[in-house]
């Protein structure tokens, strides 16, 4: 990017604003879709072993959520795939034989599983049948998690790649498949990711709940689902954070300039570095400023002693540092909803044992205001995780500046604006329909996405209903 | 022995074609669409396709990845060559894609979705038509990237093909209708199907004798000895079947009209591999120059071989839950 006297940005800089733009808006429906598939099958699983009516009514509700929410997924996901191949090209054609045909067993063992199964699981019941339709609701929740290890598999061995050699043609090609899958990341990658799907869609569950339960706390749909999300958040929330600890860790055994950068460690520290907790970092000055620190707490972290020696930036060649500001803050905001999840599971666990979970208002306004707290946290872990990669697209051998299409800017430039544009206009409103959706009860006989007409949104609240239109 | 690029160069052609016909019918629904402006209709239509039309698209999704797994270098020229249909075809999709639930969503009089439906389905088949006339007229590649510019795609010749996909798209749609439907949406659907069909071999017709003037080598592979052997029969199989469509659509078979417009896709397609083998990127890369290493291939062949049987099993199984005539207002919406 150059800034001298205007503003003009090259393919490159053009190319990554449109992957980031695409991809936050991407990552938002698959992040929700997996862990409601998963939901939506233990509600029927429940409704099958139980035969209480509460849990088909709120199987048929989120069933609806889920079809709007799955279509915008898929449409913003092939967007993603094509765009390997029309901004990326010197990418693709270097490492499509090395994540090529991981995207490609995702395609063939995930993609095709979800729709295939989709339809019958939609609009299926009547014709098929309980256990059937039941398999196909498992079909699609198992094809969800599928297409995460997958997809994973090839975002990890762009971060820490492994079991490659290079070829003549400068491409990478696999030396040893099990090893390009299961590179060093993925593990962590996965858990990660998966724990944080479940957790977006638990608050998002739990958000829903409070909302009826504040007008009406013996709804027993909307009980049935806050109590389920609470006890998600109570339990999921403490592992994810273990967990995210154990990601950073293997971060800093094979990507420490990514740390660096989280952590704004311009400097190295011999006798343990400190855990800035706010702070500018400056790019051009090398330091952080205004800092908030905790004298030896970031080795205390990273290295689990007080006294450990941390390098810095200072020993990386500045060509090689990530955008320190974007890493530094992304990171903490993602911790700081996280911390903000494990409280929500306390109290919540704790109006549970005092008898008030269906009561307490102060309860139902954190989770309320907590819905988008995991679609938060997802977006800024990947921007930290994504830009933590810079300046390089595979870590350490592939550059960002080598890997674009050789376009004209003014290409990548309108159809980063068509892409802005479009993305607004059709998200947005897919986003007011599922609230429209959300906004009315789980209702005794809850009809799924097969009933006749939209049911008209009567029983709004008038000022919900502004909002609304 | 047939090698293992050639078995590649077959399932990537074989990908594109399933996706080009399943997701053809739906495309074919939205282009159609302002021909039926009755909310009665225009729900009988949506239904025909909605339990299915994500896993035709997902076909889309195979034909790229798999391009860029199993010939990089090919993914890596054609996509910044075909970049601006490229893009369009995806928001084409994207508009396409939410209104088969957003329109059940919107309270609206005038029902918007229904109008995205339309303008993205159009969108995506003209795209996807030009692309591939783009690919035929061949591009400009230099070492392994490509060296054009970002409206090079646009000729008329790949106007013509745009326009003929789309005629094409239309057929099938109609004929799925025609499949699919009863009453006076069924009569509707025979009626447009007469129109279409006679449109669909006027643009076969006129991208048969255009495209031997792209290339000599076109020309060449068609016209002569011993070439003819096997170039000769598809022109007569494409008026053989075009003859046994005119049948079905005079005579009311609901369901013969659709497989012969399958079958007469199947011979178009075969036609433009004819003109294009071996090269995957028109007279610059053929399969081999573009083919990802051998043990790619090999490693996804193993999942190919075991998966996509499975695929089409239950993909089969699907389109018969959901077999037989769609019912006015019993729709699954």
């Amino acid at each position: 990017m150059s800034l001298a006297g205007s503003w003009t940005f090259d393919v490159v800089d053009l190319a990554r604003m449109q992957f980031a733009f695409t991809m936050a808006f991407h990552i938002v429906f698959p992040a929700f879709s997996i862990g409601l598939a998963s939901y939506l099958a233990v509600l029927e699983a429940r409704w099958l072993w139980s035969g209480r009516e509460v849990f088909i009514n709120l199987f048929n509700y989120w069933l609806k959520v889920f079809a709007v929410a799955f279509g915008m997924g898929v449409v913003s996901g092939i967007v993603m795939s094509y765009q390997f191949g029309t901004n990326w090209s010197a990418f693709a054609d270097k490492t499509g034989p090395v994540i090529g045909p991981l995207m490609a067993y995702e395609v063939l063992t995930a993609f095709f599983l979800e729709a295939g199964f989709l339809g019958v699981m939609l609009f299926g019941l009547k014709r098929v049948g309980r256990k059937l339709h039941f398999l196909a609701t498992l079909m699609v929740a198992i094809g969800t998690l599928i297409s995460a290890f997958w997809i994973l598999a090839a975002n990890s061995w762009m971060q820490t790649p492994a079991g490659y050699a290079v070829n003549a043609d400068g491409q990478f090609v696999a030396a040893d498949w099990l090893q390009v899958i299961f590179n060093p990341s993925f593990p962590y990658r996965l858990v990660h990711m998966v724990l944080a799907a479940y957790l977006t869609t638990a608050l998002v569950v739990g958000a829903v709940g409070a909302f009826h339960l504040r007008r009406d706390q013996h709804l027993a749909g909307a009980r049935v689902m806050f109590s389920m999300a609470m006890w998600m958040a109570t339990l999921v929330a403490p592992i994810q954070i273990i967990a995210g600890d154990q990601h950073g860790l293997n971060t800093l055994a094979h990507q420490p300039v990514k740390i660096m950068g989280m952590e704004g460690h311009f400097d190295s520290h011999t006798d343990g570095a400190p855990l800035y907790l706010f702070g500018l970092p400056d790019q051009a000055a090398g330091k952080v400023k205004y800092a908030i620190e905790i004298p030896k707490a970031g080795s205390l972290v990273l290295k689990h002693d007080l006294d450990a020696p941390l390098a810095g930036l200072d020993t990386v060649p500045r060509k090689d540092w990530p955008p320190v500001p974007i890493t530094f803050w992304s990171f903490r905001i993602m911790v700081g909803m996280g911390l903000l999840m494990v409280g929500l599971g306390l109290f919540s666990l704790w109006a549970r044992w005092r008898g008030t979970l269906y009561r307490s208002r102060l309860l139902q306004l954190f989770a309320m205001l907590m819905g988008p707290a995991g679609f938060v946290a997802v977006i800024a872990g990947w921007v930290t995780t994504e830009t933590g990669r810079q300046p390089f697209t595979v870590y350490g051998l592939l550059r960002t500046l080598d890997s674009a299409s050789p376009l004209a800017a003014p290409a990548v430039g309108s159809s980063l604006i068509a892409f802005v544009i479009v993305y607004f206009a059709v998200f947005a409103a897919g986003v007011i329909y599922l609230l429209r959706l959300l906004a009315q009860p789980p209702q005794p006989g809850e009809q799924g996405p097969s009933s006749a007409k939209p049911t008209a949104a009567a029983g709004i609240t008038p000022a919900v209903e502004v909002f609304l239109r | 022995m047939i090698d293992l690029v050639t078995i590649w160069a077959f399932i990537i052609a074989f990908a594109v074609f399933v996706y080009v016909v399943m997701d053809g019918f739906d495309l074919g629904l939205g282009i159609l669409f302002p021909l039926f402006p009755a909310k009665a209709d225009r729900d009988v239509i949506m239904n025909s396709v909605a339990p299915v039309w994500d896993g035709n698209e997902t076909w889309l999704v195979l034909g790229g990845g798999g391009m860029m797994a199993a010939f990089p270098l090919a993914y890596a020229v054609l996509m910044p060559a075909l970049y601006t249909p490229m893009i369009a075809m995806l928001i084409g999709l994207i508009f396409r894609g939410v209104a088969f639930e957003f329109r059940w969503r919107s309270e609206a009089k005038t029902n918007r979705w229904d109008l995205a439906f339309t303008f993205g389905s159009w969108l995506a088949a003209l795209a996807q038509g030009i692309a591939l006339g783009a690919i035929l007229q061949g591009v400009h590649v230099e070492a392994r990237h490509y060296a054009g510019g970002w409206w090079d795609w646009l000729t008329p010749f790949s106007l013509l093909t745009g326009v003929s996909l789309a005629i094409g798209y239309a057929l099938l749609g109609a004929t799925w209708l025609v499949l699919k439907t009863e009453g006076a949406l069924r009569d509707r659907a025979y009626h447009l199907s007469w129109y279409l069909l006679f449109a669909i071999l006027l643009a076969i017709g006129a991208v048969s004798i255009a495209t031997p003037f792209l290339h000599i080598q076109y020309a060449r592979r068609w016209f002569t000895w011993p070439n003819l052997v096997f170039t000769a029969p598809v022109p007569i199989a494409v008026a053989a079947v075009a003859v046994a469509l005119l049948r079905s659509l005079a005579n009311r078979q609901d369901t013969q009209p659709f497989l012969l417009t399958l079958v007469l896709f199947a011979l178009t397609y075969a036609g433009l591999g004819i003109s294009i083998y071996p090269y995957i990127v028109p007279q610059s890369i053929d399969i081999w120059q573009a083919a990802a290493p051998r043990n790619s291939q090999l490693f996804m062949l193993v999942g190919v071989a075991v998966l996509i049987p499975l695929i089409l099993t239950y993909t089969a199984w699907a389109y018969w839950v959901f077999r037989g005539k769609v019912l006015a207002g019993s729709g699954y919406h």
